[in-house]
C-alpha cells in the first residue's frame, strides 16, 4: 500500500512535470481557435492553477473513490477502458504465460538432465539467443511469415475488421490469438529454462539424489520424486515474479499486431498526452505486478511449507 | 586497474589457459568485429541515405547488401548508422546506470536513513513495469535523445544496487573493517579504501551486462515512438517503418536491421556472461 502511494506520487510528478500541455492535448488541433479566455475557463475547472500537491491530492482522493478520470482520446471513464482492454490483454497475456511456463520449465528439465549433452547445448544456446531477441523484432518476422507470406493467420486485431462483438467465433479469436501468444511466449521461455536448468543441475548434484541414485533410483522415478519438487518451486516464484517482463512484453506485442490491449492503450495514451489514462494504467500494472509476486509468495508456502516459518521474500 | 587486467587476464598462454578463458576471448574478438562495424558507422558518407527513386524497394544485392526502402535509401548505411547510434546511447545509459547504483549503493555504508530511503527507492522501481516507466520518463522529457538516455540511465539501476548492496552487507560485516573503524577511520574513508576495491569486479560486469539490456529497450522504446524522432537514422524507426510494409513482401526492411541488433546484444551479453565466470566463478556457476 505504502508502494503504490509512492509509485502515484512519483507517476503524478513525472507527469506533471511533462512539457505537453493538457489543454491543448484535450483540444487537438483546434487549439488556435479558443480564446485566451475560454483557455483559463477550461484551467479553472480542470484545477489546473491550483499547486502541485494540492492537484495530487484531488486526483488521489479521486482515485480512492475509484474514479480515474475520464480518458481524453477514448472520451470514456478510464477504469472502463483499462477493464476493458485488461479483458482482451489478459487473454494473450495468460495463456502467453502458461505457455512460456510449460515449456520452458520442460526444455529446462531436458538440458538440465542431460548436461553437456548436444541436447543441453541446443536448448541453451537456444534460450541465449532467445533471450536477447527483441520481441517486436520476433513478432514483425512471424506477421511476415504467417501472416503476409503464408496467409495462415490473420495480420492484426483481436477479431475481423468489421465485426461486432458478440459476432466473433472461438476459432477467429483464437486465430487471431495465436501469433500474439506465440511472440509473448517464445521470449518468456528463455528466462525460465535457463534458470531451470541451472537449478536441475544443482539439485541433480546434491548429496540426496546421490544416495537414491545409491538406492538404485534412476530415470524418471528419480526426477518424479527428487527432482521436480525441487526445482518448481524456485521456478514458479520466478514465473509469477516475471509479471513485469510480461506486461513490458505485451504493450510491444499488442503494438506489432495491434492487437486492442492494455499495452496499446498505454503507447496511445503516452502519444497522445491522454494523462489519466497514462497514470491509470500506470497504477493498473503495479497492482498487476503487485498481485504476481504476492501469489508467488503465497505460492511459496503452499507447496514448501518450511518457508510458514521463515521469511518468503529476501 | 592494470593489477586486476594482468591478474585475471594473462594474455600470454599459460596452464591455466581454459575453456572459459577461450570463451572469453571469442567474445572478445566478436566485440572487436562489431566495434570496427560501430566505428565506421562514423565514417560511412551519409551518400547512402540519399533519396534515390531510381533504386527503391529493391530487394538485396551486390550494391545494396540489405536492400533499400521505399525512398531509395541503402539499407545497410541506415543499420549501420542506426547500430552506432544504439550502440553510444546504450554505452551512456549504461555507464551512467552504473554510477547511480554505486553512489546509491554505497550511501548504505554511510548514512542508515538514506539507506532505507534508496531501498524504497530500488522497491519503488522494481514494482512498475520497465516498460512502463520508460514510457512515463521519456513522456515527461518529451521524447528525444535526451529523452531516452536519462530514461534508460534511470531505469536500469536497481538490479545491479541491489547486487552492490547485498555485496557491501557482506564487507560491512568483515572482521577488517571493525578494525579500519577501531582505528578511527571514517565511513566516508572505508567505503574509499576498502568497499570500493572489491566492487570494482560486480561492477564491470554490471555494467557489460546492462548494456545490452539498454540497447534492447532502445530499440523497443523508440519502436513505440517514444524515443528517437523519425530522422533519426535508429534501429527502432527502421522497424517500425517496416511494419507498414509488412504485406508488400518486402522482407529486408525487418530482417537484416533486427538481425543485426541481436547480433550486437548477443555479443554483449556471452562477453558479460564470459566475464563473470572468469572474475567470479562461484557466482558465475549459479547464474
Amino acid at each position: 500500500m505504502g508502494l503504490l502511494v509512492a509509485i502515484s506520487i512519483f507517476s503524478f510528478i513525472l507527469i506533471s512535470n511533462s512539457p505537453v500541455d493538457p489543454v491543448q492535448s484535450y483540444i487537438g488541433a483546434e487549439i488556435s481557435r479558443i480564446s485566451p479566455e475560454q483557455r483559463t475557463n477550461i484551467e479553472e475547472y480542470w484545477g489546473l492553477h491550483r499547486s502541485k500537491p494540492e492537484q495530487y491530492f484531488l486526483w488521489s482522493k479521486a482515485v480512492f473513490q475509484g474514479n480515474l478520470g475520464e480518458s481524453l482520446i477514448y472520451r470514456k471513464p478510464v477504469t472502463d477502458i483499462i477493464w476493458e482492454r485488461f479483458s482482451a490483454s489478459i487473454l494473450l497475456m495468460g495463456i502467453a504465460w502458461v505457455l512460456s511456463g510449460v515449456f520452458g520449465l520442460i526444455l529446462g528439465i531436458l538440458a538440465g538432465m542431460n548436461e553437456g549433452s548436444i541436447l543441453d547445448r541446443i536448448i541453451k544456446s537456444y534460450s541465449f539467443i532467445l533471450a536477447s531477441t527483441p520481441a517486436f523484432w520476433f513478432g514483425l518476422l512471424v506477421l511476415m511469415v504467417f501472416a503476409a507470406w503464408l496467409n495462415w493467420f490473420p495480420v492484426g486485431l483481436a477479431a475481423p475488421a468489421g465485426s461486432l462483438r458478440g459476432e466473433v467465433s472461438l476459432a477467429d479469436t483464437f486465430k487471431h490469438l495465436f501469433l500474439p501468444v506465440l511472440t509473448l511466449s517464445i521470449g518468456g521461455v528463455a528466462s525460465i529454462a535457463l534458470h531451470t536448468r541451472e537449478k536441475m543441475i544443482e539439485v541433480l548434484s546434491s548429496e540426496f539424489i546421490r544416495f537414491a541414485r545409491a538406492k538404485g533410483l534412476s530415470g524418471m522415478r528419480l526426477f518424479w520424486r527428487h527432482g521436480l519438487r525441487n526445482i518448481s518451486l524456485p521456478a514458479i516464484s520466478l514465473h509469477f515474479a516475471s509479471f513485469g517482463e510480461l506486461f513490458g512484453g505485451a504493450v510491444l506485442t499488442e503494438q506489432v499486431f495491434s492487437y486492442p490491449g492494455l499495452g496499446q492503450a498505454v503507447v496511445r495514451a503516452g502519444l497522445g498526452g491522454d494523462i489519466p489514462l497514462l497514470l491509470g494504467i500506470t497504477l493498473f500494472s503495479v497492482v498487476f505486478i503487485f498481485v504476481g509476486n504476492f501469489m508467488a509468495d503465497l505460492l511459496y508456502v503452499v507447496i514448501d511449507p518450511r518457508m510458514k516459518t521463515k521469511q518468503a521474500h529476501d | 586497474m592494470t593489477e586486476i587486467g594482468t591478474k585475471y587476464l594473462p594474455l600470454k598462454r599459460s596452464e591455466n589457459w581454459n575453456r572459459r578463458k577461450r570463451a572469453l576471448m571469442t567474445s572478445v574478438i566478436a566485440i572487436i568485429l562489431l566495434m570496427v562495424l560501430v566505428v565506421s558507422g562514423f565514417f560511412i558518407g551519409t551518400d547512402g541515405l540519399a533519396v534515390n527513386f531510381d533504386a527503391s524497394n529493391s530487394a538485396p544485392s551486390l550494391t545494396h547488401p540489405f536492400g533499400t526502402d521505399w525512398l531509395g535509401r541503402d539499407m545497410f548505411v541506415r543499420t549501420v548508422k542506426g547500430l552506432t547510434l544504439s550502440f553510444w546511447v546504450g554505452l551512456l545509459a549504461a555507464f551512467i546506470s552504473a554510477l547511480i547504483a554505486l553512489l546509491l549503493s554505497l550511501l548504505l555504508v554511510l548514512n542508515k536513513t538514506l539507506d532505507s530511503l534508496v531501498t524504497g527507492l530500488i522497491d519503488l522501481f522494481l514494482g512498475l513495469p520497465h516498460m512502463v516507466t520508460l514510457i512515463l520518463i521519456s513522456f515527461m522529457l518529451g521524447g528525444g535523445l535526451k529523452g531516452v538516455i536519462i530514461a534508460l540511465a534511470l531505469t536500469h539501476w536497481p538490479r545491479l544496487a541491489r547486487l552492490l548492496r547485498a555485496e557491501i552487507m557482506q564487507i560491512k560485516n568483515t572482521e577488517y573493517i571493525t578494525v579500519s573503524r577501531n582505528m578511527g577511520k571514517s565511513w566516508f574513508w572505508i567505503a574509499r579504501h576498502h568497499i570500493l576495491p572489491h566492487l570494482i569486479p560486480q561492477l564491470i560486469i554490471g555494467f557489460i551486462l546492462t548494456f545490452p539490456h539498454a540497447i534492447l529497450h532502445e530499440a523497443s522504446i523508440t519502436f513505440l515512438g517514444f524515443g528517437l524522432s523519425s530522422e533519426q537514422p535508429a534501429i527502432g524507426v527502421i522497424l517500425s517503418e517496416s511494419m507498414g510494409y509488412l504485406s508488400s513482401g518486402m522482407w529486408w526492411l525487418a530482417l537484416f536491421p533486427g538481425l543485426m541488433l541481436l547480433l550486437m546484444v548477443a555479443v554483449f551479453d556471452s562477453l558479460g556472461r564470459n566475464l563473470r565466470n572468469i572474475l567470479d566463478p562461484f557466482k558465475g556457476q549459479k547464474g
